[in-house]
Protein backbone atom coordinates (compact mmCIF):
# COMPACT_ATOMS: atom_id res chain seq x y z
CA UNK A 1 0.00 0.00 0.00
CA UNK A 2 1.34 3.21 -0.88
CA UNK A 3 0.39 7.03 0.93
CA UNK A 4 -1.23 8.05 -1.79
CA UNK A 5 -3.94 5.00 -1.63
CA UNK A 6 -5.73 6.76 0.77
CA UNK A 7 -6.61 8.65 -2.19
CA UNK A 8 -8.30 5.89 -4.39
CA UNK A 9 -11.57 4.92 -3.57
CA UNK A 10 -11.74 1.63 -1.12
CA UNK A 11 -13.12 -1.15 -2.84
CA UNK A 12 -14.99 -3.56 -0.78
CA UNK A 13 -12.97 -6.46 0.33
CA UNK A 14 -14.72 -9.32 -1.50
CA UNK A 15 -13.04 -12.05 0.42
CA UNK A 16 -14.68 -11.52 3.47
CA UNK A 17 -17.55 -11.08 1.12
CA UNK A 18 -16.84 -14.91 0.12
CA UNK A 19 -16.47 -15.74 3.81
CA UNK A 20 -19.70 -14.29 4.97
CA UNK A 21 -21.64 -15.95 2.17
CA UNK A 22 -19.82 -19.28 2.50
CA UNK A 23 -20.47 -19.50 6.07
CA UNK A 24 -24.10 -19.05 5.87
CA UNK A 25 -24.65 -21.71 3.04
CA UNK A 26 -22.44 -24.35 4.04
CA UNK A 27 -24.09 -24.40 7.41
CA UNK A 28 -27.67 -24.24 5.97
CA UNK A 29 -26.40 -27.33 3.71
CA UNK A 30 -24.64 -29.01 6.55
CA UNK A 31 -28.35 -28.95 8.62
CA UNK A 32 -29.58 -30.17 5.24
CA UNK A 33 -27.00 -33.16 4.94
CA UNK A 34 -28.74 -35.40 8.08
CA UNK A 35 -32.40 -34.64 6.77
CA UNK A 36 -35.02 -36.59 5.56
CA UNK A 37 -35.10 -37.04 2.14
CA UNK A 38 -38.32 -35.22 2.03
CA UNK A 39 -37.21 -32.01 3.01
CA UNK A 40 -36.36 -30.36 -0.35
CA UNK A 41 -40.25 -31.18 -1.70
CA UNK A 42 -41.73 -30.81 0.83
CA UNK A 43 -40.41 -26.77 1.13
CA UNK A 44 -41.17 -26.63 -2.68
CA UNK A 45 -44.80 -27.73 -1.82
CA UNK A 46 -44.72 -25.09 1.01
CA UNK A 47 -44.02 -22.56 -0.71
CA UNK A 48 -46.60 -23.03 -3.35
CA UNK A 49 -48.95 -22.97 -1.14
CA UNK A 50 -47.69 -19.91 0.83
CA UNK A 51 -47.33 -18.23 -2.54
CA UNK A 52 -51.28 -18.36 -2.73
CA UNK A 53 -51.53 -16.20 0.27
CA UNK A 54 -48.55 -14.18 0.48
CA UNK A 55 -45.45 -12.53 -2.00
CA UNK A 56 -42.65 -14.79 -0.20
CA UNK A 57 -39.34 -15.47 -1.78
CA UNK A 58 -37.91 -18.83 -1.94
CA UNK A 59 -35.32 -18.07 0.94
CA UNK A 60 -37.59 -16.72 2.92
CA UNK A 61 -38.68 -20.22 3.56
CA UNK A 62 -36.53 -22.69 6.14
CA UNK A 63 -37.31 -25.90 7.17
CA UNK A 64 -35.02 -27.56 9.48
CA UNK A 65 -35.21 -31.26 11.29
CA UNK A 66 -33.39 -30.94 14.38
CA UNK A 67 -32.58 -33.76 17.41
CA UNK A 68 -33.78 -31.93 20.71
CA UNK A 69 -34.25 -34.12 23.88
CA UNK A 70 -34.65 -37.92 21.84
CA UNK A 71 -37.20 -36.93 19.50
CA UNK A 72 -37.01 -35.11 15.93
CA UNK A 73 -38.23 -31.05 15.83
CA UNK A 74 -39.31 -30.60 12.34
CA UNK A 75 -39.02 -26.28 12.49
CA UNK A 76 -40.50 -24.30 9.81
CA UNK A 77 -39.88 -20.42 9.56
CA UNK A 78 -41.59 -17.99 7.28
CA UNK A 79 -40.28 -14.31 7.07
CA UNK A 80 -42.61 -12.36 5.36
CA UNK A 81 -42.25 -9.57 3.03
CA UNK A 82 -42.16 -6.03 4.64
CA UNK A 83 -45.45 -4.00 4.54
CA UNK A 84 -45.45 -1.40 1.35
CA UNK A 85 -44.62 1.74 2.47
CA UNK A 86 -43.56 0.45 6.28
CA UNK B 1 0.24 -52.38 5.61
CA UNK B 2 -1.40 -50.63 1.80
CA UNK B 3 -3.09 -47.21 2.05
CA UNK B 4 -5.75 -45.87 0.43
CA UNK B 5 -5.49 -42.40 -0.44
CA UNK B 6 -8.35 -40.38 -2.57
CA UNK B 7 -7.47 -37.19 -4.07
CA UNK B 8 -10.82 -35.67 -4.31
CA UNK B 9 -12.83 -32.00 -4.42
CA UNK B 10 -15.94 -32.47 -5.91
CA UNK B 11 -15.79 -29.23 -8.07
CA UNK B 12 -13.33 -29.84 -11.46
CA UNK B 13 -10.22 -28.16 -12.37
CA UNK B 14 -9.15 -26.98 -9.25
CA UNK B 15 -6.01 -29.34 -9.00
CA UNK B 16 -6.75 -33.02 -8.15
CA UNK B 17 -4.57 -34.57 -10.94
CA UNK B 18 -1.99 -32.27 -10.54
CA UNK B 19 -2.16 -32.46 -6.71
CA UNK B 20 -1.90 -36.83 -7.81
CA UNK B 21 0.50 -36.55 -9.78
CA UNK B 22 3.09 -34.57 -8.24
CA UNK B 23 1.95 -36.37 -4.45
CA UNK B 24 2.55 -39.81 -5.87
CA UNK B 25 5.86 -38.19 -7.63
CA UNK B 26 6.90 -37.21 -4.10
CA UNK B 27 5.63 -40.19 -2.16
CA UNK B 28 8.03 -42.49 -4.63
CA UNK B 29 10.83 -39.90 -4.11
CA UNK B 30 10.68 -41.12 -0.46
CA UNK B 31 10.80 -44.45 -1.16
CA UNK B 32 7.80 -45.82 -0.78
CA UNK B 33 5.84 -48.14 -3.15
CA UNK B 34 3.17 -46.33 -4.66
CA UNK B 35 0.22 -46.88 -7.61
CA UNK B 36 -1.88 -44.03 -8.61
CA UNK B 37 -4.81 -44.46 -9.93
CA UNK B 38 -6.97 -42.50 -12.68
CA UNK B 39 -10.65 -42.95 -12.06
CA UNK B 40 -11.64 -40.38 -14.60
CA UNK B 41 -12.69 -42.91 -17.01
CA UNK B 42 -13.93 -41.23 -20.30
CA UNK B 43 -11.55 -38.18 -20.16
CA UNK B 44 -7.62 -39.95 -19.35
CA UNK B 45 -5.47 -36.91 -18.01
CA UNK B 46 -3.38 -38.37 -15.46
CA UNK B 47 -0.74 -40.54 -17.91
CA UNK B 48 -0.31 -37.01 -19.70
CA UNK B 49 0.76 -34.97 -16.55
CA UNK B 50 2.86 -37.52 -15.57
CA UNK B 51 4.61 -38.07 -19.11
CA UNK B 52 3.52 -41.77 -19.89
CA UNK B 53 0.84 -41.13 -22.09
CA UNK B 54 2.82 -43.15 -24.50
CA UNK B 55 2.95 -46.26 -23.02
CA UNK B 56 -0.60 -46.71 -21.70
CA UNK B 57 -1.20 -50.17 -23.64
CA UNK B 58 -3.59 -51.88 -20.98
CA UNK B 59 -6.18 -49.16 -18.63
CA UNK B 60 -8.00 -49.76 -15.26
CA UNK B 61 -11.33 -50.87 -17.40
CA UNK B 62 -9.71 -53.45 -19.48
CA UNK B 63 -7.96 -55.00 -16.38
CA UNK B 64 -11.51 -54.82 -14.59
CA UNK B 65 -13.42 -56.52 -17.55
CA UNK B 66 -10.68 -58.91 -17.81
CA UNK B 67 -9.32 -57.90 -20.84
CA UNK B 68 -5.60 -57.64 -19.08
CA UNK B 69 -3.92 -58.39 -16.24
CA UNK B 70 -2.88 -55.89 -13.60
CA UNK B 71 0.45 -56.54 -14.24
CA UNK B 72 -0.13 -55.67 -17.77
CA UNK B 73 -1.89 -52.25 -17.02
CA UNK B 74 0.79 -50.66 -14.56
CA UNK B 75 2.97 -48.47 -16.37
CA UNK B 76 6.28 -48.41 -14.73
CA UNK B 77 7.83 -44.56 -14.06
CA UNK B 78 10.77 -44.12 -16.18
CA UNK B 79 11.86 -41.76 -13.00
CA UNK B 80 10.92 -44.20 -10.04
CA UNK B 81 10.67 -47.84 -10.56
CA UNK B 82 8.71 -47.87 -7.17
CA UNK B 83 5.90 -45.54 -8.67
CA UNK B 84 3.51 -47.38 -11.15
CA UNK B 85 0.10 -45.94 -12.87
CA UNK B 86 -3.26 -47.05 -14.28
CA UNK B 87 -4.38 -44.98 -16.58
CA UNK B 88 -8.08 -44.26 -17.48
CA UNK B 89 -10.09 -45.68 -20.09
CA UNK B 90 -11.43 -43.67 -22.91
CA UNK B 91 -14.16 -45.79 -22.91
CA UNK B 92 -17.90 -43.47 -23.14
CA UNK B 93 -19.66 -46.42 -21.16
CA UNK B 94 -20.35 -44.99 -17.87
CA UNK B 95 -20.75 -48.25 -16.23
CA UNK B 96 -17.34 -49.76 -16.72
CA UNK B 97 -16.32 -49.06 -13.44
CA UNK B 98 -18.00 -50.97 -10.98
CA UNK B 99 -17.61 -51.61 -6.83
CA UNK B 100 -16.76 -55.09 -7.17
CA UNK B 101 -14.32 -54.79 -10.13
CA UNK B 102 -12.74 -51.84 -8.75
CA UNK B 103 -12.34 -53.73 -5.27
CA UNK B 104 -11.06 -56.47 -6.78
CA UNK B 105 -8.14 -54.61 -8.39
CA UNK B 106 -6.93 -52.59 -5.12
CA UNK B 107 -7.14 -56.03 -3.46
CA UNK B 108 -4.83 -57.42 -6.29
CA UNK B 109 -2.66 -53.79 -5.57
CA UNK B 110 -2.82 -54.65 -2.03
CA UNK B 111 -1.34 -58.08 -2.50
CA UNK B 112 1.64 -56.37 -5.16
CA UNK B 113 2.88 -55.05 -1.80
CA UNK B 114 2.03 -51.06 -2.65
CA UNK B 115 2.55 -49.35 0.44
CA UNK B 116 0.21 -46.49 -0.85
CA UNK B 117 -2.27 -46.23 -3.44
CA UNK B 118 -3.77 -43.02 -4.65
CA UNK B 119 -6.91 -42.55 -6.74
CA UNK B 120 -7.12 -39.66 -8.56
CA UNK B 121 -10.79 -38.63 -8.75
CA UNK B 122 -13.09 -37.53 -11.84
CA UNK B 123 -15.08 -33.87 -11.09
CA UNK B 124 -18.75 -34.14 -9.69
CA UNK B 125 -20.48 -36.54 -7.34
CA UNK B 126 -21.30 -39.19 -9.97
CA UNK B 127 -20.30 -42.87 -9.76
CA UNK B 128 -16.60 -41.90 -10.61
CA UNK B 129 -15.98 -39.94 -7.78
CA UNK B 130 -17.89 -41.87 -5.45
CA UNK B 131 -15.99 -45.38 -6.66
CA UNK B 132 -12.57 -43.34 -5.71
CA UNK B 133 -13.75 -42.20 -2.59
CA UNK B 134 -15.92 -45.59 -2.10
CA UNK B 135 -12.11 -47.42 -0.62
CA UNK B 136 -10.56 -45.19 0.75
CA UNK B 137 -8.68 -44.89 4.33
CA UNK B 138 -7.71 -41.27 3.78
CA UNK B 139 -8.91 -38.30 1.64
CA UNK B 140 -6.88 -35.44 0.50
CA UNK B 141 -9.94 -32.83 -0.30
CA UNK B 142 -7.90 -30.62 -3.08
CA UNK B 143 -9.67 -27.18 -2.52
CA UNK B 144 -9.35 -23.62 -4.18
CA UNK B 145 -9.80 -20.39 -2.21
CA UNK B 146 -12.58 -19.68 -3.80
CA UNK B 147 -16.60 -19.94 -3.50
CA UNK B 148 -17.86 -22.79 -5.66
CA UNK B 149 -14.55 -24.81 -4.79
CA UNK B 150 -15.17 -24.07 -0.90
CA UNK B 151 -18.74 -24.98 -1.31
CA UNK B 152 -18.59 -28.42 -2.70
CA UNK B 153 -15.41 -29.33 -0.51
CA UNK B 154 -17.62 -29.53 2.41
CA UNK B 155 -19.80 -31.47 0.51
CA UNK B 156 -17.39 -34.36 -0.22
CA UNK B 157 -16.43 -34.10 2.96
CA UNK B 158 -19.95 -34.70 3.99
CA UNK B 159 -19.76 -37.61 1.32
CA UNK B 160 -16.27 -39.10 2.72
CA UNK B 161 -18.30 -39.10 6.41
CA UNK B 162 -21.35 -40.95 5.00
CA UNK B 163 -21.02 -42.68 1.63
CA UNK B 164 -17.78 -44.51 2.20
CA UNK B 165 -16.97 -47.91 3.03
CA UNK B 166 -15.53 -47.19 6.63
CA UNK B 167 -18.63 -45.18 7.42
CA UNK B 168 -20.78 -47.58 6.08
CA UNK B 169 -19.22 -50.21 8.54
CA UNK B 170 -18.78 -48.02 11.27
CA UNK B 171 -15.26 -49.10 12.44
CA UNK B 172 -13.44 -46.10 11.47
CA UNK B 173 -13.70 -42.79 9.63
CA UNK B 174 -11.96 -41.55 6.51
CA UNK B 175 -8.95 -39.44 7.58
CA UNK B 176 -9.46 -36.02 6.08
CA UNK B 177 -6.74 -33.68 4.87
CA UNK B 178 -7.36 -30.38 3.05
CA UNK B 179 -5.42 -29.22 -0.02
CA UNK B 180 -5.45 -25.66 -0.53
CA UNK B 181 -4.38 -24.81 -4.18
CA UNK B 182 -3.89 -21.73 -6.69
CA UNK B 183 -3.04 -19.95 -3.38
CA UNK B 184 -2.20 -15.92 -4.16
CA UNK B 185 -0.76 -14.46 -1.16
CA UNK B 186 -0.87 -11.18 -2.57
CA UNK B 187 -4.47 -11.25 -3.56
CA UNK B 188 -5.14 -12.29 0.14
CA UNK B 189 -2.75 -9.31 1.53
CA UNK B 190 -5.21 -7.18 -1.00
CA UNK B 191 -9.10 -8.79 0.44
CA UNK B 192 -9.60 -10.46 -3.01
CA UNK B 193 -9.12 -13.67 -1.69
CA UNK B 194 -9.79 -15.83 1.07
CA UNK B 195 -6.83 -16.92 3.40
CA UNK B 196 -6.17 -20.27 5.03
CA UNK B 197 -7.64 -19.53 7.94
CA UNK B 198 -10.79 -18.55 6.32
CA UNK B 199 -10.95 -21.95 4.40
CA UNK B 200 -10.34 -23.81 7.51
CA UNK B 201 -12.77 -22.02 9.76
CA UNK B 202 -15.29 -22.45 7.02
CA UNK B 203 -14.65 -26.66 6.50
CA UNK B 204 -13.28 -26.91 10.06
CA UNK B 205 -10.39 -28.44 9.29
CA UNK B 206 -6.88 -27.44 8.78
CA UNK B 207 -4.79 -27.51 5.81
CA UNK B 208 -2.05 -30.77 4.71
CA UNK B 209 -0.75 -28.15 2.71
CA UNK B 210 -0.97 -24.76 0.42
CA UNK B 211 0.07 -24.56 -3.17
CA UNK B 212 0.93 -21.30 -4.19
CA UNK B 213 -0.45 -20.18 -7.64
CA UNK B 214 2.51 -21.26 -10.06
CA UNK B 215 3.97 -20.90 -13.36
CA UNK B 216 5.46 -23.99 -12.92
CA UNK B 217 2.64 -25.86 -13.09
CA UNK B 218 1.84 -25.51 -16.11
CA UNK B 219 5.66 -25.63 -17.64
CA UNK B 220 6.04 -29.41 -15.78
CA UNK B 221 2.17 -30.29 -17.04
CA UNK B 222 3.67 -29.22 -20.72
CA UNK B 223 6.59 -31.74 -20.82
CA UNK B 224 4.89 -34.53 -18.39
CA UNK B 225 7.13 -33.64 -15.52
CA UNK B 226 5.10 -33.22 -12.45
CA UNK B 227 5.80 -29.81 -10.81
CA UNK B 228 7.25 -31.48 -7.33
CA UNK B 229 10.15 -32.29 -9.54
CA UNK B 230 10.72 -29.12 -10.10
CA UNK B 231 13.16 -28.62 -6.68
CA UNK B 232 13.76 -24.86 -7.42
CA UNK B 233 10.31 -23.88 -7.42
CA UNK B 234 7.59 -22.39 -4.84
CA UNK B 235 4.74 -25.09 -5.78
CA UNK B 236 7.06 -28.22 -6.05
CA UNK B 237 8.54 -27.59 -2.57
CA UNK B 238 4.84 -27.00 -1.36
CA UNK B 239 3.91 -29.84 -2.63
CA UNK B 240 6.99 -32.09 -1.74
CA UNK B 241 6.19 -30.45 2.03
CA UNK B 242 2.96 -31.63 1.73
CA UNK B 243 3.44 -35.23 0.91
CA UNK B 244 6.34 -34.65 4.01
CA UNK B 245 3.31 -33.85 6.41
CA UNK B 246 1.01 -36.85 5.38
CA UNK B 247 3.92 -39.21 6.01
CA UNK B 248 3.49 -37.60 9.32
CA UNK B 249 6.22 -34.97 9.44
CA UNK B 250 5.44 -31.65 11.05
CA UNK B 251 7.34 -28.92 8.75
CA UNK B 252 6.21 -25.64 8.89
CA UNK B 253 4.55 -23.79 5.95
CA UNK B 254 6.03 -21.84 3.11
CA UNK B 255 4.96 -19.54 0.37
CA UNK B 256 1.54 -18.37 2.20
CA UNK B 257 2.88 -14.78 2.79
CA UNK B 258 2.80 -12.32 0.35
CA UNK B 259 6.66 -11.03 -0.59
CA UNK B 260 7.65 -8.05 0.81
CA UNK B 261 7.86 -5.36 -1.28
CA UNK B 262 10.89 -2.10 -1.71
CA UNK B 263 10.62 1.03 -0.18
CA UNK B 264 9.52 2.63 -3.94
CA UNK B 265 6.70 0.22 -4.26
CA UNK B 266 5.18 0.61 -1.23
CA UNK B 267 5.96 4.35 -1.13
CA UNK B 268 3.56 4.97 -4.62
CA UNK B 269 1.78 1.63 -4.56
CA UNK B 270 1.92 -1.33 -6.73
N1 LIG C 1 -0.84 -24.35 -8.21
C1 LIG C 1 -1.24 -24.11 -9.48
N2 LIG C 1 -0.80 -23.00 -10.13
C2 LIG C 1 -1.18 -22.75 -11.40
N3 LIG C 1 -1.99 -23.55 -12.12
C3 LIG C 1 -2.45 -24.68 -11.53
C4 LIG C 1 -2.10 -25.03 -10.18
N4 LIG C 1 -2.70 -26.19 -9.89
C5 LIG C 1 -3.40 -26.57 -10.98
N5 LIG C 1 -3.26 -25.68 -11.98
C6 LIG C 1 -3.86 -25.74 -13.33
O1 LIG C 1 -5.26 -25.87 -13.20
C7 LIG C 1 -5.79 -26.65 -14.24
C8 LIG C 1 -6.65 -27.76 -13.68
O2 LIG C 1 -5.83 -28.66 -12.95
P1 LIG C 1 -6.17 -30.21 -12.83
O3 LIG C 1 -5.14 -30.81 -11.96
O4 LIG C 1 -6.36 -30.83 -14.17
O5 LIG C 1 -7.58 -30.15 -12.09
P2 LIG C 1 -8.64 -31.31 -11.80
O6 LIG C 1 -7.94 -32.62 -11.91
O7 LIG C 1 -9.12 -31.01 -10.41
O8 LIG C 1 -9.73 -31.14 -12.80
C9 LIG C 1 -4.61 -27.14 -15.05
O9 LIG C 1 -4.49 -26.35 -16.19
C10 LIG C 1 -3.43 -26.96 -14.13
O10 LIG C 1 -2.24 -26.71 -14.84
MG1 LIG D 1 -8.47 -34.39 -13.07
Amino acid sequence: MGIFDFLKPRAPNSASVAKERLRIIVAQERAQRDAPDYLPMLRRELLEVLKKYVNVDPDAIQVKVSQEGGHELLELSVALPDKPGA
Amino acid sequence: MTEIIVVTSGKGGVGKTTSSASIAMGLARRGKRVAVIDFDVGLRNLDLIMGCERRVVYDFVNVIQGEATLKQALIKDKRFDNLHVLAASQTRDKDALTKEGVERVLNELKEMAFDIILCDSPAGIEKGAFLAMYFADRAIVVVNPEVSSVRDSDRILGLLASKTRHAESGEKRVAQHLLLTRYNPERVERGDMMSIADVQEILGLEVLGVIPESESVLAGSNAGNPVILDTASNAGQAYDDAVARLLGESVPMRFTEAQKKGFLTRLFGG
